[in-house]
């Protein structure tokens, strides 16, 4: 997206569609059961990797529709992005030193 | 930016909308941060404890855990078509929709109830003797458990509390089109929520 574009939405606010919200909300009940699914027919390590793909994927959904982040001024999503570097840090440091005990 | 709109009396009110949505985002990491730090925890014991986290959460009732994320989902619709609503100007549809979206929380609890009082009746509780019989790794993934649901259920409470506030509001006017912030960061707030059960539900009831 791009800044004017972002910038006149500041002004004269974005409205998404609810058909559009209501195909989120599909896509987001889908990957529930698809997840669920994996998980059940396939424990173990295919369920973990589907988990593993899709459940960013619905993370993202939510945060760029529902939380209008892909409608936002590009810093709102480097904002968030800062976050997310912030808890992989804290996350890396343990298990560094978790793993080197 | 800074909006100026002059009120009936040429009074000037002072308005920050990007200041106020940057106050709420920042509030926001700080519950991912929160949040995130359980998850770390959990994320290191998991690797200590790999085959007593495994055997533990096949106490969970799955099926339970998957529908309690479809309410969840279903409640994050109705909260953005309620603000979408809210923005076009038709306060009685978005207060229908917030309605909703109070109903499904209830829901969501609901479940969590007959979920707690199950494990509950198995004294599968934190404090309990019988979880301290239990190998250590198991003890430690109930307790996880229950303080993540249990911080997450917290935040579905408040939740709830502000959306009765912001419907209040919403009725007497003080929350309309073109001031519905209020409501529009009770929805992000209620987004992040349901964006924690996204992670929670994987974690606890479908891989562990």
């Amino acid at each position: 997206m791009h800044d004017a574009h972002a910038t006149a939405h500041a002004e004269h606010e974005h409205i998404v569609p609810d058909g559009l919200q209501v195909l989120i909300w599909i896509s987001l009940m889908l990957l529930t059961l698809i997840t669920a699914g994996a998980s059940i027919l396939f424990p173990g390590r295919v369920g973990i990797g589907v988990a593993m793909v899709v459940t960013p994927l619905k993370a993202a959904l939510i945060l760029m529709f529902f939380m209008h982040l892909k409608y936002e001024k590009p810093v709102f999503r480097w904002m968030f992005l800062t976050a997310m570097a912030i808890l992989a840090v804290v996350m890396g440091l343990t298990f560094f030193d978790y793993s080197h005990r | 930016m800074n909006t100026q709109a002059a009120t009936a009396t040429g009074h000037v009110v002072h308005r920050d909308p990007v200041g106020a949505k940057t106050g709420m985002w920042l509030f926001l990491f700080t519950e991912v941060l929160l949040f995130g730090g359980l998850f770390v925890v959990y994320a290191v014991y998991r690797q200590m404890h790999t085959a007593d986290f495994h055997e533990a959460a096949y106490e969970l009732n799955r099926y339970m855990g998957v529908a309690n994320t479809f309410v969840l989902l279903t409640s994050s619709l109705t909260m953005v078509l309620a603000v979408g609503a809210l923005q076009r100007g038709q306060a009685g549809r978005s207060l229908r929709w917030l309605g909703a979206t109070f109903a499904l929380a209830a829901v969501f609890l609901v479940v969590k109830y007959f979920e707690w009082s199950a494990k509950y009746s198995h004294h599968i509780f934190p404090g309990q003797e019988y979880l301290k019989e239990l190998p250590h790794g198991q003890d430690l993934f109930y307790n996880l458990y229950f303080m993540m649901t249990g911080l997450h259920g917290i935040h579905v409470v408040i939740g709830m509390i502000v959306m009765a506030v912001v419907f209040a509001k919403i009725r007497s006017g003080a929350v309309r089109a073109g001031r519905h912030g209020m409501l529009e960061y009770t929805g992000l707030y209620w987004h992040l929520v349901d964006l924690v059960w996204v992670f929670l539900l994987p974690l606890f009831y479908l891989t562990a």
